[in-house]
């Protein structure tokens, strides 16, 4: 009689890596409902040509790397890595726009690294800064909150922007768009006009960001802590990437309020809610010891609060990432827990 | 009061499956046919056979005896006839078979003078509790088995406290919990031998707070014995809070330093299997030969038995309803950190406190790992879980580029192998197998080294021996030589040579024989050596350089 003799331990956990990658794209779906709710159908359709394109490139890369298809295929990575990208496509943006950012996102991010778990830099946001290298004006042109159902801009409608790049008439996709708070605000203190009188005079400002945008942050938040709750992310990154962008944002808005945004204005614009919980937090790309997580948290912060007030792009959050990701296994090797047994230094 | 309790890092929480085996009391086993009695069931080197095939044994006696200061001697567990002393399938990770002594039962339980005649324990000294204890076979029933008495001897007064473990953290293993269940007086009468024998009245009692039953047994033992030493303390139920260094953690705050023992922040570990072994053996003379075994998984009935120390594991199993014809898996020790037998021939053991028991038919629901892995992608779950605070997600990175300085640097061999890192990972990658691979192979490197140093040394002194000898050969020389100079100056040469020359013409004159040399020749004789002469010198001639021609200007000319 044949005994199996597997090595200890003979049990395992329920988590499985498709359960994680599942439960972030259920914590998506609020912020998702509530930015069509404010956006319209773009993100859906943005999200259903990226999810497409990323499981093609997927398959494809899985051939040719001659790696088990159907294993990897369902891992559902490359589902949370197309629904990212999609959230930082802008909502009418031309088809090609997405495809091409999702494919850059799978074939050179990922897998000409090696693939999951071997990419150093976050492939959502090596294929969103590509995107925004290469085509400035396309990943600019953003809609103002409610305009497409006061429009009645129905999905046929939206498709036919997508696709064919065909607006109903009377309408351009230029009169249609709006900049976004983040935006406003920076190419009014370039003509000098302060902080309070750029928000009286734009009706697109909410309590703390944008109309709509702070809504979509809110419901991020609460994503982003079921899946502390969960357990699929640590709550190091997170809080770091907010704390140190809230605490950076409260210093300079304390010495000028004309000039610098409040710090809960910071918080709730852009893309800080969704790269706090769900772009710094992908595993892969960041740093994993605790102490480490929060230096990279702290790292993306401040990085995204400099580039949003000084530098060329209205948000930062994509290249605060990517720069930290570079410095991940530094931050890493430097962070090391102490282990048992071993003197406290 | 209550003492504070600190938490350990990680640690994961288990689903226990112990209602099962703590529903019906303790059983006993059937006699089995054979007692299959390994020689080397603690750490420290084997036990040495002092019984031959055929001769019988009585239960209690010594059938081998300890192999040196860090052993322990092995006893027949009941009467019989030694088969054999050969080699046996028995409980290892490797399936490698080891000498075993073979004993078949006579079914008559017949015991050694003495065995089980109760003593009066008051009157022993610390040295004689000490020799008690090392002649009974006691080692550590915790699943170690490192012989007991090694750390009972407390000479150098450096042990403070004693921590007696009652957790027993891992999934399906109840034996101490049913031990305490029935024995709890006993288990504190041994802990106060242990008290005595250590020379130290603090004691600490750790039980996990998922038997509220049998700390309150224990809370009426001590209560009982009166022994206002003995502190009861109720630990959280998280896997690994019964291992040494956990629970040490758990209740002192303190830590044993990598690479030492709990020794050397003055704290030794005993289990509760251990402490009532002593008893038995103390109180009445029963050296170590039987323990309880919990039997669970794919059987019929789950329980723990009182079993004796040598009994096949098959036989155990058939008696709790399992079908041996189905197996699929065997595991010896719990599912966290046992291992899985080869073949359920093998005996148990000491150390043997549980076997878990699948079938193919019906798998006992183990969430077992998949075939297959998905690459690390640095979660660090690991890390959260690890009870010792190491990153698992870079020592596997480490060593599976088989990059051992590295994996090092990140205090692999402080991995208890609790397999916590393992259970978690979302990738379920087989994290522990990549550390005892880590381990195995730097222990290759560093045995390689170890004697490439000493053939290195030897081959250093060789060459040094080769050098001294020949520095004395040359001493020895010329020592013989001054001998030699020494005893003749230059007149006594020239005296010397004068004397022999002087020797040899007096034989010659004396001599009757005429020498045949050129001295007195007849003219014919020397006319054929001038003919010789003459022949030799024309040939000569012949062969003189000049007459040999040599073209060395043949290229050119042509």
């Amino acid at each position: 009689m044949k005994l199996n003799t597997p090595a200890s331990p003979h049990v395992h956990g329920d988590t499985t890596v498709r359960k994680m990658m599942l439960r972030v794209l259920l914590a998506l779906i609020p912020a998702i409902i509530a930015y069509s709710w404010f956006f319209g159908w773009g993100l859906l359709i943005n999200a259903t040509i990226a999810v497409v394109t990323a499981l093609g490139c997927e398959y494809l890369m899985l051939k040719l790397r001659e790696r088990p298809v159907n294993f990897f295929l369902t891992d559902g990575s490359v589902v949370v890595t197309a629904v990212l990208l999609a959230f930082c496509i802008p909502p009418l943006a031309p088809w090609w726009l997405t495809v091409l950012g999702a494919a850059f996102a799978v074939i050179v991010a990922k897998h000409l690294y090696g693939g999951l778990g071997y990419n150093p830099f976050n492939p959502a946001m090596a294929g969103y800064v590509v995107l925004l290298i290469s085509f400035p004006r396309d990943m600019s042109i953003w809609l103002p909150p409610f305009i497409l159902s006061e429009l009645d801009f129905s999905l046929p409608a939206t498709l036919n922007a997508v696709f064919l790049g065909v607006f109903p008439t009377g309408y351009t996709l230029d009169a249609l768009s709006a900049a976004t708070p983040l935006d406003l605000i920076k190419t009014q203190l370039s003509i000098d006009v302060t902080i309070a009188e750029t928000k009286s005079a734009h009706a697109i400002f909410g309590d703390f960001g944008g109309i709509g945008w702070e809504w979509i942050g809110n419901w991020i938040f609460l994503g982003g802590v079921w899946l502390i709750y969960k357990k699929v992310i640590s709550w190091h990154i997170p809080a770091a990437v907010l704390g140190s962008l809230f605490t950076v944002a409260l210093i300079f808005y304390l010495k000028d309020a004309d000039h610098y945004a409040s710090p809960m204005f910071h918080v709730f614009s852009g893309a800080a809610m969704l790269g706090a919980f769900f772009i710094a937090t992908d595993p892969v790309s960041a740093a994993t010891t605790p102490m480490g997580r929060i230096v990279y948290g702290i790292g993306i912060g401040i990085l995204t609060y400099v580039i949003r007030v000084w530098g060329g792009y209205p948000d930062g959050i994509g290249f605060a990432v990517l720069l930290m990701n570079l410095a991940a296994p530094t931050i890493d090797y430097y962070t090391q827990p102490r282990v048992y047994g071993h003197k406290r230094s | 009061m209550m003492r504070r309790l600190y938490n350990f890092a990680g640690g994961v929480r288990l689903k226990e499956h112990k209602r099962e085996s703590t529903s019906s009391p303790v059983g006993r086993t059937q006699l089995p046919q054979k007692i299959i009695l390994p020689l080397h069931q603690h750490i420290g080197v084997p036990a040495k056979p002092i019984v031959n095939a055929g001769e019988r044994v009585l239960k209690g006696q010594v059938v081998a005896e300890a192999g040196n200061n860090i052993s322990a001697p092995i006893h027949a567990s009941t009467s019989g006839t030694v088969l054999a002393i050969e080699d046996h399938p028995i409980a290892h990770p490797s399936g490698l078979p080891a000498r075993c002594i073979i004993i078949k039962t006579d079914g008559k339980d017949e015991a050694a003078g003495g065995y089980g005649a109760p003593c009066d324990t008051s009157a022993l000294t610390q040295e004689q509790l000490n020799a008690a204890i090392k002649q009974a076979g006691i080692v550590g029933l915790g699943g170690a088995g490192f012989p007991t008495y090694l750390k009972l001897a407390n000479e150098a007064k450096k042990i403070t406290t004693l921590i007696l473990n009652g957790v027993e953290c891992e999934p399906y293993i109840t034996c101490d919990q049913m031990l305490m269940r029935g024995h709890s007086a006993d288990i504190v009468r041994g802990l106060v031998i242990m008290q005595r024998a250590l020379g130290i009245k603090r004691a600490i009692i750790a039980i996990e707070n998922n038997k509220p039953k049998e700390l309150e047994l224990m809370q009426e033992a001590i209560y009982e014995a009166g022994t206002p030493d003995m502190e009861l303390v109720q630990v959280p139920t998280v896997y690994p809070a019964g291992g040494e260094k956990q629970l040490i953690q758990t209740l002192t705050g303190k830590e044993v330093p990598s690479q030492g023992l709990p020794m050397d922040i003055g704290i030794v570990c005993h289990n509760v299997g251990t402490t009532y072994a002593i008893y038995r053996a103390i109180a009445f003379n029963e050296p170590l030969i039987s323990r309880y075994i919990t039997i669970a998984g794919s059987v019929a009935k789950a329980q723990v038995l009182d079993v004796l120390i040598g009994t096949p594991v098959s036989h155990l199993i058939e008696q709790c309803g399992g079908n041996r014809k189905t197996l699929s898996r065997v595991i010896m020790g719990g599912p966290m950190m046992g291992f899985a037998l080869h073949d359920d021939e093998a005996p148990v053991v000491k150390t043997t406190n549980c076997i878990l028991v699948n079938s193919v038919i019906s798998d006992v629901p183990l969430p077992s790992r998949s075939n297959f892995s998905l690459p690390c992608i640095r979660c660090g779950a690991c890390a959260d879980a690890c009870p010792v605070g190491l990153l698992p997600q870079q020592l596997y990175w480490y060593a599976r580029a088989r990059d051992f300085d590295k994996v090092q640097d990140y205090n692999l061999f402080d991995c208890i192998e609790c397999g916590c890192c393992d259970y978690v990972c979302p990738s379920q990658i087989p994290l522990v197998q990549y550390y005892r691979y880590a381990k195995t192979a730097i222990w290759q490197q560093e045995n390689e080294k170890t004697l490439s140093d000493i053939s290195r040394q030897r081959h250093e002194f060789h060459k040094f021996r080769q050098e001294r000898e020949k520095q004395e050969r040359e001493l020895r020389h010329k020592q013989k030589r001054q001998a030699v100079d020494g005893a003749s100056t230059q007149d006594n040469k020239k005296a010397a040579i004068q004397a022999a020359m002087e020797r040899v013409r007096r034989k010659r004159e004396h001599s009757d024989v005429t020498p045949k040399n050129i001295d007195n020749l007849t003219e014919q004789q020397q006319k054929l050596i001038e003919e010789a002469d003459a022949r030799r010198k024309k040939k000569l001639e012949e062969l003189k350089p000049e007459k040999i021609t040599i073209n060395t200007s043949g290229r050119e000319s042509e």
